[in-house]
């Protein structure tokens, strides 16, 4: 009797993951080994070794890098400070309310505030440095990127920060360790679950932005979702396009591997 | 556990309602099967009153969607997710709908109003006997700039670009036909060359121009150039005239080189559900004063005769939109060239856009 009703609470699961996590990947690996003609091929995946997509790949996963990276410097000392506020929970609310709104909207609105006679260049001219090209540059690209992306980041540090027993803490420092070394050895060992969380919710998405690459940064960076986008939209060489997701999967699959928590291991 | 099935009724209750409010609002305002029309075009590309003009004299409803690119177009029509009865792609995009089957016949007898059009402009080679399509707006691609930016200077070749002075000051719309195209015609070939190496010429001529290209973006480039966030942008003629709207500084020129001739026309997809609707549109948009009101927002040029009767005088015989039967010469339409030419175009271009300055 009760595997029977175990089993029946399995199929809504099942079936979620048939239909819209297997078959996609299987259809997505099926058309890479398609070619433009509709035939049977491995060119796609020869196209890809070619430089020019490694050259793709590389500076994909080097954008995606610096994100992360700026992501985490940011959101986690905002993350240790929202949880020492008295109201924690509204800042926090505070901080997620800009991922409300529509991403494409954001992006417009950093176009206006960037421009040329936009208001960054505005308040560079007032402290005499003068109007700079920001725009269509890494650094907007990078600056953006991370704006959009640290909520995701703060939220599972916070959640680790937030369940950290305090008295551990209150343990360290008794027993005589410094400020400096409590948060190495004792908050920081003990939230890490979080940040890796937090790192592959940035980390996954940013090596396959698109949108943000022509608005922001003018199409000066390309990254594997830009080549994506093409080959589906504008070339219609599915096999292509289905080739590269292919590629990211696996890239996905890998750092899920090594930024998972392997306690069995240890 | 209580809490989440309460929250969760609450969601599916709010989420009904909401359901059936929408259906009531649509059945009121009559979006329902045969009285309506779904017209899909480039985005900024009809005069919105004459939308409810439409709904006014004929009693459909419009939905209205927008692309931003052929290749987008033709990729959503082929799915066939919406059911869409009037479409208005480009020539080549045209050329291979109707090879893939993806039109239906327009029939002549419906469309009275077809005497308007020019005749340059009927029974052209991607579509012979306009038997899938109507011209609803046609122009070239150019460099449109601002003369009081850059200290007026003219621009009269694709070369000028290359200028060593110019750093930093182009966008381009991100187009691989597009770019690839006036690369190629500043090297004095054809922008439907399929000559693989001088497609790798032109390639390297362009990757010349990086330090130039301050961004190569997509619709939001008439804001950009508007706004002087750049002094020159290759553009679409259409989005010139956008540009010069809001900003009268601005100029717009076809290199002497020559460059790309482009067509708009009206198609009736087989996704089409209102096929009589559709016919409907596309006679109502032939109409002489519709046209010339159209034209007048949209700021392309127009094909129709009758409209530019309509049409002041110094807009009709503005030489940068209606070029002379010289220049004219010198364009090319582009020719479909097959998915693997494409696919090689575009292979390049990427190439293009990777290379740093």
């Amino acid at each position: 009797m009760e595997t029977r009703s175990r089993n029946l609470y399995l199929i809504p699961y099942v079936l979620w993951i048939a239909l819209f996590v297997i078959t996609p990947i299987l259809l997505i690996v099926y058309y890479s080994f398609i070619d433009i003609h509709g035939n049977f091929s491995l060119i796609n995946y020869q196209k890809f070794f070619t430089p020019v997509y490694l050259k793709m790949t590389l500076s994909s996963f080097w954008y995606a890098f610096l994100i992360t990276a700026f992501t985490l410097i940011v959101a986690y000392p905002t993350a240790f400070l929202l949880t020492k506020t008295k109201y924690k929970h509204l800042w926090l609310l505070l901080i997620i309310v800009p991922s409300w709104i529509n991403l494409l909207l954001k992006a417009y609105a950093f176009l206006g505030i960037f421009g040329t006679f936009g208001f960054a260049n505005a308040m560079l001219e007032v402290f005499g440095i003068g109007t700079k090209q920001i725009l269509f540059t890494d650094f907007s690209f990078i600056f953006v990127s991370v704006y959009i992306f640290i909520p995701f980041m703060i939220l599972p540090i916070f959640n680790a920060l937030d369940k950290l027993n305090p008295t551990f803490v209150d343990a360290s420092r008794d027993l005589g360790a410094s400020g400096w070394t409590t948060f190495w050895k004792v908050i920081v060992p003990l939230t890490i679950d979080g940040v890796k969380s937090g790192c592959q919710v940035v980390f996954i998405p940013a090596l396959s932005l698109f949108m943000l690459t022509r608005l922001i940064a003018g199409n000066r960076v390309i990254t594997l979702g830009t080549a994506v986008e093409q080959h589906f939209l504008v070339t219609q060489d599915w096999g292509m396009g289905s080739t590269i997701a292919v590629f990211l999967v696996i890239i996905m699959a890998v750092i899920m591997f090594f930024t998972g928590n392997r306690k069995r291991g240890l | 556990m209580k809490k989440l099935i309460q929250a969760l009724v609450a969601l599916f209750v709010v989420s009904f309602l909401l359901i059936f409010w929408v259906d009531k609002l649509n059945s009121s305002q009559g979006y329902s099967g045969g009285n309506t029309i779904t017209v899909y075009n480039w985005g900024g590309y009809i005069d919105p009153t004459l939308i409810d003009q439409f709904e006014e004299e004929t009693g459909l409803t419009v939905i209205y969607e927008t692309f931003d690119s052929n290749e987008a177009a033709m990729t959503k029509i082929q799915q066939g997710g919406t059911s869409y009865d009037v479409a208005v792609p480009s020539e080549y995009a045209i050329e291979q709908m109707v090879e893939d089957d993806l039109l239906y016949k327009i029939d002549h007898s419906k469309i009275p109003n077809l005497k308007n059009i020019d005749e340059r402009f009927l029974d052209l080679s991607f579509d012979p006997g306009n038997q899938y399509s109507i011209p609803y707006f046609w122009g070239t691609v150019g460099i449109a700039y601002n003369p009081t930016l850059l200290g007026d200077r003219e621009f009269n070749s694709w070369n000028d670009l290359w200028a060593d002075d110019l750093r930093n000051q182009i966008l381009l719309v991100d187009g691989a036909r597009e770019v690839m195209g006036f690369g190629l015609n500043s090297l004095n070939y054809s922008l439907n060359d399929t000559n693989k190496d001088h497609l790798q010429e032109a390639k390297e001529k362009l990757e010349d121009l990086q330090p130039n290209i301050k961004g190569i973006v997509g619709d939001e480039i008439s804001m950009l150039l508007a706004n002087g966030e750049a002094a020159i942008g290759v553009v679409w003629s259409g989005v010139a005239a956008d540009i010069m709207w809001e900003n009268e500084a601005l100029e717009y020129v076809v290199p002497e080189e020559g460059s790309n001739l482009w067509f708009d026309s009206m198609v009736i997809p087989k996704t089409a559900k209102n096929i009589d609707g559709a016919h409907q549109f596309i006679n109502f948009m032939l109409n002489a004063e519709i046209a010339a009101q159209n034209t007048d927002w949209v700021g392309y040029s127009t094909p129709n005769k009758a409209a530019m009767e309509l049409l002041p005088e110094e807009t009709v015989t503005d030489e940068r939109f209606y070029p002379s039967p010289e220049l004219t010469a010198k364009l090319e339409v582009y020719e479909n060239l097959g998915k693997e030419m494409l696919g090689y175009y575009n292979e390049l271009y990427l190439q293009f856009k990777m290379h740093k300055k």
